[in-house]
């Protein structure tokens, strides 16, 4: 899958996560998805960016504009050095929080995009990459 | 720290959210407006996020306890202005915000929390017969 443009942010503090929607939105624009599509990847992306700095310790965003079979989409991956998660299937499901939150932010991350995947490793950290197509 | 301004309308109190909150700035809404409805004696809480392109969980979440709060404290909340998109996503997402009366604009909201107001002064009347 080439990848046509890339961008990367640190999250580190809870402006990050405004940072990251703002940059998720100018990607999805590009890639020119409805305003519905757009708001939903924004949304995705910003419930990820705070897992990301309240259960990951901080971590990094990459975004990407990808092209596959005539198709432009945006990607984006969030990695972390956390305590990763032990139980992944748990973690999806409404309602299921180690902290402060609804429960909602990876299930509902999941909800809101095309593609949808998780890597974690209770002492290492975790992967999660979603993509939204046009 | 920057701060939401909460504007006083009558009896009720106004906030028109204009910036992509980070989170910090949501908690430190939640607790102006809590301590401003006692301060103020406030019956109605009008929220406008018709700027807000995105409301994820945790927006959800602090609009859902400022229903909450202002309820316990006699207050009524009315949310206005939600985009469209804004609203589909936020069901998808698994956020329906049973809790938070909304209304489609500011005009419709500040008409729900003087309707409210009206009916429980013509109770209070009822109940000194």
């Amino acid at each position: 899958m080439p990848t046509t443009k890339i961008e990367r942010l640190g999250v580190r503090i809870s402006d990050d996560v405004v940072r990251v929607r703002q940059l998720t939105r100018t990607f999805a624009v590009e890639v020119g998805l409805g305003l519905v599509d757009q708001t939903k990847v924004v949304t995705a992306a910003s419930e990820l960016a705070r897992n990301t700095l309240d259960y990951g310790g901080g971590g990094d965003v990459t975004v990407e504009l990808v092209e596959q079979g005539g198709r432009r989409g945006v990607r984006l991956t969030f990695e972390d050095k956390g305590p990763g998660i032990a139980d992944i299937e748990q973690a999806l499901k409404d309602g299921f929080t180690s902290g402060k939150g609804m429960g909602l932010g990876l299930g509902g991350a999941k909800r809101l995009c095309n593609e949808f995947s998780i890597i974690s490793e209770p002492g290492l950290g975790t992967k999660v990459t979603i993509a939204r197509w046009k | 720290m920057d701060r939401i301004p909460i504007l006083k309308f009558g009896n009720a109190l106004l906030v028109t959210i204009q910036v992509d909150m980070h989170d910090r700035l949501a908690t430190a809404l939640e607790e102006d407006l809590t301590s401003r409805i006692v301060s103020n004696n406030a019956r109605g809480v009008l929220i406008d996020i018709s700027a807000l392109e995105v409301v994820d969980s945790f927006i959800g979440r602090m609009l859902d306890n400022i229903a909450a709060v202002s309820r316990i404290l006699d207050a009524d909340t009315v949310v206005v202005g939600m985009r469209p998109a804004v609203a589909i996503t936020l069901v998808e997402l698994g956020l329906s915000l049973t809790g938070v009366k909304t209304a489609l604009n500011v005009e419709r909201g500040m008409a729900m929390i003087h309707d409210r107001l009206a009916r429980s002064e013509a109770d209070d009347a009822d109940d000194e017969d």
